[in-house]
C-alpha cells in the first residue's frame, strides 16, 4: 500500500513538474490521434452523408459491413498495417513502419467506422424528417446533404468524439505498428503498458491519470453538445 | 411582395407559368389498397381570381382518410402515382426544374429546421438564389406578415403549434411559387391567427397565385373558396363551384358530409362503393 502511495505521489510530481518525458509522450499521443481523427472525420462524415441519404446498389452491405468494423480489435488492425508496410509487403518500398504515420493510418482504420455509422445514423434520422420538405421546396441534394451536415453538426461532432476517444486509448495498434520506440513513437498507451511491465509505476500512473481525464473531458463535452443539438422541441 | 428579377421592376417580364395541371386516370397503391382512385381533373392557373369562371382558390374537403393529404402531394410531386398520369401543360411545362421551383406546399403537419425562424426563411431563400441583402429584408416582411416579427431568432421548433403553422406558410410564401399547396392550414390555429393566414391567402391570390387547399372547416370554405372538389374514399365524388357545392351539393355523400352525418361507422355499410382491393 505504501509503494503504491508513493508511487501516486511521484506521479502527481510528475505531473506538476512538466516532466519532458511525460509531455513529449502526451503531445505525440495528441498528435497521432487528433491527425487519425481529422483525417477519418474528412473522410468518414460525407461518406456517412452519402449513405445516409442516397440509394445505390450495395448500400445495405456497405451499412453493415462499417457496423460490423466498428468493433474492430486493434491488435487486428496493427497486425494488417503491420503485414502491409513491413519491408515484404506491399508498401514496404515507404518506409512507414516504426513511425509516428503508420500509427496515424491504424488509428484511422480504427475510427474510420465509428464515424461513418455515427453520421449516417445521425443524418438519416434527420433525412427522414426533412426529405419531404427539401423536396418541397426543391433543394438540390448537394443542399439536402448541406442541410443535415449543418443541422446535425453537434451530433457530429458528438460522434468524432467518440472516434477519438478510441484512437487516443487504443494500445494494440499502435504498439504493432510503432514498436513503441522511446522518442519516436512511444504515446501514452503504449508507456504504460511498457513502465508498468518494467514496475516503474510513477509514470505510467501519471500516464494513466491524464488518459482519464482526456477521456472524462470527451465525455463530459459530448454529453453538452447532445444537450446542445436538442433544444426544446414540442413535436 | 412579388418580386421579379428584371432590372426595370416597372416592366415585370411575364414568367412562362407551369399551369394547368391535369389529373389523367391518377390512383395511388398504399398496402395493397387503392387509397386514390381514377383521379381525372384539370387545375387552371387562377388569373388573379380576376376572371369570373376562373378558381383562384380551389378546395379539397372531404371526411379524415378519405385521401386529401395524399391528393395533395401527389399533385405536388412528392409521390408519384402508381396508376394514370400527373401532367402539367403550361408554357414552361416541359422544365422538370422549372416545374419543381414554381410550386410550394405547406404540410398538415410541418416541419421545420433545427434553426431559428428567421434562418428556416433565409435558407429556402437562399435555394432559389435571392441576394443576401434582399433575402434581410424578405425574411422580415414575411415574419412580419404572419405576425412572428418578435420571434424571429426563436428557435422554429421551441414556436407553438399554430407559430409552427404560420411560419411554414411564410416559408412556403417566400418561394414565391405559381400554384400553392395548404394542407389544413389554419386546423390549429385560433380564430385571429385564422383569420390572418386568411387575408394572406387571399394577397397571394391577387398577386396572381392559385390556392389549392385542404380544409375541414366548411365556413371557411364559404367565405374562402371559388370551388370545391370533394374527395370519399379516395375518389373526386363532386366537383363544383363554392357557392352551388355549399348551398347545394349533388352528391348524397357531400350533403351528409356538410350536415355532419357523414359518420365513419356508417360509412361501410351505408356508403360501401365497393372496397377495391389489388394486388
Ligand atoms: N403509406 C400508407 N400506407 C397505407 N395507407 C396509407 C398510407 N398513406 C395513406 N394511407 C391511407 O390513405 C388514406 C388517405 O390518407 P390521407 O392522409 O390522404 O387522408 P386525409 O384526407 O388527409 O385525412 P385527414 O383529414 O385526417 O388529414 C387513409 O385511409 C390512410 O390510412
Ligand atoms: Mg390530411
Amino acid at each position: 500500500m505504501e509503494a503504491f502511495l508513493d508511487a501516486f505521489a511521484a506521479a502527481l510530481g510528475l505531473i506538476a513538474s512538466g516532466d519532458r518525458d511525460l509531455i513529449r509522450i502526451i503531445l505525440l499521443s495528441l498528435k497521432v490521434s487528433l491527425s487519425a481523427v481529422c483525417i477519418a472525420a474528412l473522410i468518414g462524415i460525407p461518406l456517412g452523408g452519402l449513405i445516409a441519404l442516397s440509394r445505390f446498389p450495395g448500400r445495405q452491405a456497405l451499412i453493415v459491413m462499417f457496423n460490423a468494423l466498428m468493433g474492430l480489435p486493434p491488435v487486428v488492425v496493427g497486425l494488417m498495417v503491420y503485414v502491409v508496410l513491413s519491408r515484404s509487403g506491399p508498401f514496404g518500398v515507404l518506409n512507414l513502419l516504426f513511425t509516428p504515420t503508420a500509427m496515424i493510418i491504424a488509428q484511422v482504420i480504427l475510427v474510420l467506422p465509428i464515424i461513418v455509422s455515427l453520421t449516417r445514423q445521425t443524418l438519416h434520422s434527420l433525412w427522414l424528417e426533412y426529405r419531404e420538405t427539401l423536396q418541397s421546396v426543391a433543394a438540390t441534394p448537394a443542399q439536402c446533404l448541406a442541410a443535415v451536415l449543418w443541422d446535425g453538426r453537434f451530433m457530429l461532432i458528438t460522434a468524432v468524439l467518440v472516434g477519438f476517444g478510441r484512437a487516443i486509448a487504443e494500445v494494440g495498434a499502435v504498439m504493432i505498428v510503432g514498436g513503441n520506440i522511446d522518442n519516436v513513437t512511444r504515446v501514452m498507451t503504449t508507456a504504460i503498458a511498457l513502465e508498468a511491465s518494467k514496475g516503474d509505476l510513477a509514470l505510467a500512473l501519471g500516464l494513466g491519470f491524464i488518459l482519464l481525464m482526456i477521456s472524462m473531458a470527451l465525455n463530459i463535452i459530448a454529453h453538452g453538445l447532445t444537450a446542445f443539438g436538442e433544444p426544446e422541441s414540442r413535436s | 411582395m412579388k418580386t421579379f428579377p428584371t432590372s426595370d421592376p416597372a416592366i415585370p417580364s411575364p414568367e412562362p407559368g407551369i399551369l394547368p395541371l391535369e389529373l389523367i386516370g391518377a390512383g395511388l397503391i398504399r398496402d395493397g389498397k387503392r387509397v386514390l382512385k381514377d383521379l381525372n381533373c384539370r387545375i387552371e392557373d387562377g388569373a388573379g381570381g380576376q376572371i369570373a369562371d376562373r378558381p383562384a382558390k380551389t378546395f379539397i374537403i372531404g371526411p379524415n382518410g378519405a385521401g386529401k393529404t395524399l391528393f395533395l402531394k401527389l399533385c405536388h410531386g412528392l409521390i408519384q402515382p402508381d396508376e394514370g398520369e400527373v401532367r402539367w401543360h403550361g408554357p414552361a411545362a416541359n422544365d422538370g426544374a422549372r416545374i419543381k421551383q414554381r410550386q410550394a406546399m405547406v404540410f398538415q403537419r410541418p416541419v421545420l429546421l433545427r434553426r431559428t425562424a428567421w434562418e428556416n426563411i433565409n435558407f429556402v431563400l437562399k435555394i432559389r438564389g435571392v441576394a443576401r441583402a434582399e433575402r434581410a429584408d424578405r425574411c422580415a416582411d414575411l415574419l412580419q406578415q404572419t405576425g412572428l416579427g418578435r420571434h424571429a431568432s426563436t428557435q422554429a421548433r421551441a414556436l407553438s403549434f399554430g407559430e409552427q403553422q404560420r411560419l411554414a406558410l411564410a416559408r412556403a410564401l417566400a418561394l414565391d411559387p405559381e400554384i400553392l399547396f395548404l394542407d389544413e392550414p389554419t386546423a390549429s390555429l385560433d380564430p385571429a391567427s385564422a383569420h390572418l393566414v386568411e387575408d394572406l391567402i387571399d394577397q397571394a391570390v391577387a398577386s396572381g397565385m392559385k390556392i389549392v387547399m385542404s380544409s375541414h372547416d366548411l365556413g371557411q370554405a364559404k367565405r374562402l373558396a371559388d370551388e370545391v372538389i370533394f374527395i370519399h374514399r379516395g375518389r373526386i365524388k363532386e366537383r363544383a363551384a363554392a357557392p352551388t357545392f355549399c348551398n347545394r351539393p349533388e352528391n348524397d355523400l357531400a350533403r351528409d358530409f356538410l350536415e355532419g352525418k357523414l359518420l365513419w361507422w356508417r360509412r361501410r355499410s351505408v356508403y360501401e362503393d365497393g372496397e377495391e382491393q389489388c394486388c
